[in-house]
């Protein structure tokens, strides 16, 4: 199974057939496999990785660094619900350090953003502070990079 | 030469050695200048990995350059990288050599081949290899002095060299037996039992074995039988191994020769007044290889497995019978089914599907019937390489009487 997943987390759009060739397995079995993941949520989604600033289109992005009160029995995890839960939110995390909650956070503009953590993230009663780092370039993403030239063939077309 | 009145042979005419001159080229070169002028050719032909060397690695050997590491080392490599050399041995194969008198860096394992030979040779002296074998075989055994005597091997022995056969070419001019196993061009490994024999062949018959191992950590599902591990063969086999292929470093240049002192003494005499030392940058960022780069290891090699499986199946299904390789990064499957011979079939290949392979003639006359596919390429140049092939191959079947 673990072969097949990490098979899928690198392209996505390989079928059953391919699969079942590089694993060595009948294909019946890989699309066994790749439901019972799908059905127990080991497989979440299957998505593209986009390069919008080459369409000249960027969403907003910020990471923020939340500071929250926990809660008694619940910890952080009510808190952070409660956060990730609004549709801008795009990632969150709990971290060590000096802050409790990483979130990465989408907008159309800089106001869709701004206006989330005034209106929606700062005045959670749980939140004590709120700093927001507008993201300037990405550089890499889900292990993929953006701005490096792609597959410029340096080898020789044959050797021994 | 002009005014020369010569009666002398050609050879004293001609400004190069007549071992040279008579030398036969790389068996590919014809097939390269065509290839090289062919474009959107997708190539299972080369030799290398397809990774780029671990970022670690190479950051090792920026920092080494920042830090004005640009001078030459001990002849035999620097101390640390032959520690961590000695270390990797005991660790992967249970073998013991001692880091001060036992480990010679090279330049790539190809110097290392070059050296053993060099230094182990007299003029005539006979040295057995297996057929088909990695090009540099014969050629660097020649060049030494030496004498080339081929084994053949087919899929029916599984490419391996069987004691049996090995014996039978024995001569009282008989100084070493060549292997090189996971091999280069047909992905076989030499299992325990067989290495067995041949180490017992060896003791019988006082020989050397040299043993080039540089695709040992390229097997799969399958145990690695390092030679000098064998019970007492430590003293009579010459290790030799590198990093380009384990840890994709091939324009790095850097290998090793793992042998009693004795060898070891011998080598660095040749390599002292030839390389000096293997360039300290790499040596640098091989000690990061050898320190950090297990998980790179891991990782290639899984990728490659995925490879292998894939090519391996698709090649029997368009009617390539192909037997099961488990090392190195190639496949060796038969072309015997389309009639052709394996250079007409490249060639043919190469023009009319614009896909290159390597002809197994040019790693001897037992290659004759086979051609080489690579694996060290993308999933889907693969999958389109085989696709192109298959079209070929059902063009091409000879037509039934």
């Amino acid at each position: 199974m673990k072969e097949i997943l990490r098979i899928l987390e690198q392209n996505a759009r390989a079928t059953p057939a391919q699969i079942a060739a590089m694993v060595d397995k009948p294909v019946k079995e890989v699309q066994r496999v790749v439901k019972r993941a799908e059905k127990e949520g080991i497989i979440l989604k299957y998505k593209a990785i986009i390069n919008w600033p080459k369409l000249g289109k960027e969403d907003i992005w910020a990471l923020i660094e939340v500071r929250v009160t926990p809660q008694r029995g619940v910890g952080y995890d009510a808190v952070a619900e409660r956060i990730y839960q609004f549709p801008e939110v795009y990632s969150a995390y709990l971290v060590s350090g000096t802050y409790d909650l990483a979130i990465l956070v989408r907008g159309k503009n800089m106001q869709a953003i701004s206006g989330f953590v005034a209106e929606k993230l700062a005045p959670l009663e749980q939140v004590q502070s709120a700093v927001t780092h507008f993201l300037l370039k990405r550089y890499k993403e889900s292990g993929e990079t953006f701005h490096l030239p792609k597959e410029e063939n340096r080898r020789l077309p044959i050797t021994l | 030469m002009p005014n020369k009145k010569s009666t002398s042979t050609v050879a004293h005419d001609s400004p190069i050695s007549q071992k040279v001159a008579t030398l036969p080229p790389s068996g590919i070169r014809k097939f390269f200048d065509l290839l090289s002028s062919i474009e959107d050719v997708i190539s299972l032909g080369i030799g290398e990995p397809d990774f780029v060397t671990p970022w670690h690695i190479r950051e090792a050997g920026i920092y080494s350059l920042e830090k004005g590491y640009t001078m030459y080392t001990s002849n035999a490599g620097m101390p640390e990288l032959r520690q961590e050399l000695a270390n990797y041995l005991e660790l992967h194969y249970d073998v013991s050599y001692r880091p001060e008198d036992e480990i010679l860096i090279t330049a790539g394992s190809s110097e290392g081949l070059d050296l053993v030979l060099r230094a182990i040779i007299n003029p005539g002296d006979e040295v057995i290899i297996p057929s088909p074998c990695y090009v540099a075989y014969p050629a660097d055994i020649i060049l030494a002095g030496g004498v080339p005597v081929a084994v053949h091997t087919n899929e029916e022995n599984n490419f391996v060299a069987k004691a049996a056969d090995i014996e039978a070419r024995v001569t009282k001019r008989t100084k070493a037996i060549l292997i090189g196993y996971p091999a280069n061009p047909t992905g076989a490994i030499m299992p325990r039992k067989e290495a067995h024999a041949i180490a017992e062949l060896a003791k019988k018959h006082d020989l050397l074995v040299i043993s080039d191992e540089i695709y040992a950590r390229l097997v799969y599902g399958v145990e690695h039988v390092c030679f000098p591990s064998l019970p007492g063969m430590k003293k009579r086999t010459i290790l030799i191994s590198g990093f380009s292929k384990s840890h994709a470093m091939t324009g790095w240049r850097i290998g090793y020769v793992a042998a009693d002192r004795r060898f070891i003494q011998a080598l660095t005499k040749i390599h002292q007044y030839t390389l000096l030392c293997a360039p300290v940058m790499t040596q640098m960022a091989t000690i990061e290889a050898l320190r950090n780069g297990e998980s790179d290891v891991e990782n290639m090699v899984q990728e490659y497995n995925t490879r292998r499986r894939f090519m391996v199946k698709k090649l029997n299904e368009i009617g390539l019978s192909c037997f099961e390789p488990k090392g190195a990064f190639f496949a060796f499957p038969s072309i015997k089914a389309t009639g052709m011979n394996s250079e007409e079939f490249a060639e043919k290949l190469l023009l009319e599907e614009k896909v290159a392979v390597v002809p197994g003639i040019a790693f001897g006359s037992s290659g004759e019937g086979f051609v080489r596919c690579c694996y060290a390429t993308s999933l889907p140049n693969i999958e389109e390489a085989l696709r192109r092939m298959g079209r070929f191959v059902r063009k091409n079947r000879p037509r039934a009487k």
